[in-house]
């Protein structure tokens, strides 16, 4: 008993250190920096000072009240959630016949299917994001093409790089496989039979497909949906290549916080928003998940 | 099996979304003209301007290091911590291995920056490397995890039976029999430490470049094909990768995409 829970520590132990130290408190250190002032040059003031009456720490809400009466910001993350939910949507209408196709192949098929879903997802994020630069860009012989089809229409020559279009475009890509594959997951699973039930007791394709594929695929439809919306809403990378001025999200603002203006608390104090809507949306999907499946 | 051509169609497109941009960043990569517009003509320029490019070598010196240093420790720790978790009743530890998965990735990005000024930790090559053991260790972790949920206990079992203590249990049967699982594990961190860009710009400094900060680099100041063809060779680099991962452990890269 003894020697089985030494060795359970000098298992565990090494790893928790690590995560500790480097997760559990830097990610305390930056709630506590949310409480603190700026550094006179950036970064943070020291967390203590001291006067007559002997030591004090220098703490405040003041970075919270900034963020609270200033309605940009609230502003900035109301954008954001807008842009993540779009993607989301607009992730799970191309997911879906995707996954069914997946669920649907024969065995042999399905495992190249698969692979072929998640090939892409492989290729480094930054170059995925740069491929919409060319795509949409000025020069772009796509852009060229819709714009002389447009001009056919006699509508007007169409901008699509930096702009908000482009932003949730590059959020969709990006994000789309953990759309598939949840989805596929539970797709997988389903009973054919099912099926061939309703569609003897007349029900056509189209209520085959909304009244017991879709139902039964629920939990997969919210795993997938938390998947893809907890990264969009915080994503600073592709807004900052493809958005322009205009499709800056709350990532933007956070990065900018932290590397330009160099306000460390009110950088932290975004981050601490950013974190509980993550995670509390990321609960709620998870209950709505579970609350599906019994 | 059912299949109506509709899905077949909406199928098709889907796989067309997926692949039409890497097409076309790998197209223009030969293409003869710095625009990537109209096609001029086909062209190796852009890879003989790349490795005659001392920034972008040092980058890519740089990654490699960092990938190959961050992938051997995080792969020590990641298969403690999913052999611990496998073994036994943890509480704080599953949640230490998920947490940094499920978070926006910029969070720990500011908060290990955070971190590392308050250490006084010059920002460079080892925040780095820290920073990505940190992130990989988890991934790691799930992998190994998941290869011994479907491993055959009473093989261990056996082996202590005959009278194999068990440190010898696990380093002549348990280990051999992970084995595959802690390869993908650690290509899997090796992947993830050369790809990734935002934790990387938040602890780099000033001084540091990596492979995706010098394709960021370019990308926000001045676009040339020459972006198109380190891209292309990364692809490459990561498909090989993946060839041999999957080899390995079948299955393994796709239920870690799903529960990541």
């Amino acid at each position: 008993m003894k020697s089985g829970r030494l060795s359970k520590w000098l298992i565990s132990g090494p790893p928790l250190v690590y995560l500790l130290v480097l997760f559990a408190i830097p990610t305390l250190i930056m709630v506590v920096a949310s409480f603190r002032f700026p550094g006179e040059f950036g970064g943070l003031a020291p967390l203590t000072f001291e006067d007559e009456t002997g030591r004090h720490f220098d703490v405040t809400w003041e970075n919270y009240a900034r963020f609270f009466s200033d309605w940009l910001y609230t502003q900035l993350f109301v954008k954001s959630l807008a842009y993540a939910a779009l993607t989301t949507v607009l992730c799970l209408v191309i997911a879906y016949p995707l996954g069914l196709l997946l669920a649907r192949s024969p065995k042999g098929r399905r495992e190249l299917l698969v692979l072929l879903v998640i090939l892409p997802f492989w290729s480094n994020f930054l170059i995925r994001v740069y491929a919409w630069m060319i795509i949409l860009g000025p020069n772009s012989v796509f852009v060229a093409a819709l714009n002389a089809a447009l001009g056919a229409l006699s509508l007007g020559p169409v901008t699509l790089l930096y702009t908000p279009f482009a932003v949730v475009v590059g959020l969709v890509y990006v994000h789309l496989p953990f759309m598939v594959l949840p989805l596929y997951a539970n797709l997988e699973k389903h009973d054919p039979t099912l099926l061939d039930a309703a569609q003897d007791l007349g029900a056509n394709a189209w209520q085959r497909f909304w009244r017991v594929t879709f139902p039964l695929s629920l939990p997969g439809v919210f795993a997938g949906s938390a998947l893809v919306f907890i990264p969009a809403f915080g994503i600073f990378a592709i807004p900052d290549i493809l958005g322009g001025t205009g499709g800056i999200m709350i990532g933007n603002v956070i990065k900018q916080q932290f590397l330009d203006t160099r306000d460390w608390p009110f950088g932290s104090v975004l981050s601490m928003v950013l974190t509980v809507m993550a995670v509390g949306l990321a609960g709620l999907a998870a209950w709505f998940a579970r609350r599906e499946r019994l | 099996m059912r299949r109506s051509r509709a899905l077949w169609t909406a199928a098709i497109l889907g796989y067309v979304f997926l692949y039409l941009p890497l097409v076309v960043v790998v197209i223009y990569s030969f293409n003869n003209s710095v625009m990537n517009a109209q096609w001029v003509g086909f062209t190796l320029d852009w890879y003989r301007k790349l490795f005659a490019n001392e920034e972008m070598l040092t980058a890519a010196g740089n990654s490699l290091l960092i990938g190959l240093l961050a992938s051997f420790f995080s792969t020590v720790l990641g298969t403690m911590a999913g052999f611990a978790m496998y073994r036994y009743r943890l509480r704080v530890l599953p949640l230490l291995v998920v947490a940094p998965i499920a978070i926006p990735e910029i969070l720990m990005g500011v908060s290990l920056l955070i971190f590392f000024v308050t250490i006084n930790l010059t920002l460079g090559l080892i925040s780095i490397v820290l920073a990505h053991i940190a992130f990989c260790i988890g991934f790691v972790a799930l992998v190994v995890n998941a290869r011994l949920a479907g491993m055959d206990e009473s093989l261990v079992e056996a082996a202590r039976d005959l009278g194999a203590s068990p440190l010898q249990a696990f380093r002549l049967v348990t280990l051999p029999l992970i084995m595959p699982g802690v390869i993908a594990g650690a290509l899997m961190a090796f992947t993830l430490s050369i790809d990734d860009f935002v934790i990387t710009f938040f602890t780099a400094g000033t001084d540091t470049m990596t492979l995706p900060i010098k394709i960021y680099t370019m990308v926000k100041v001045t676009v040339t094909p020459e972006v198109n063809a380190v891209s292309t060779l990364l692809m490459l680099l990561t498909l090989v990768l993946i060839v041999i991962a999957s080899k390995l452990s079948p299955g393994v890269l796709r239920g870690e995409a799903g529960g990541g």
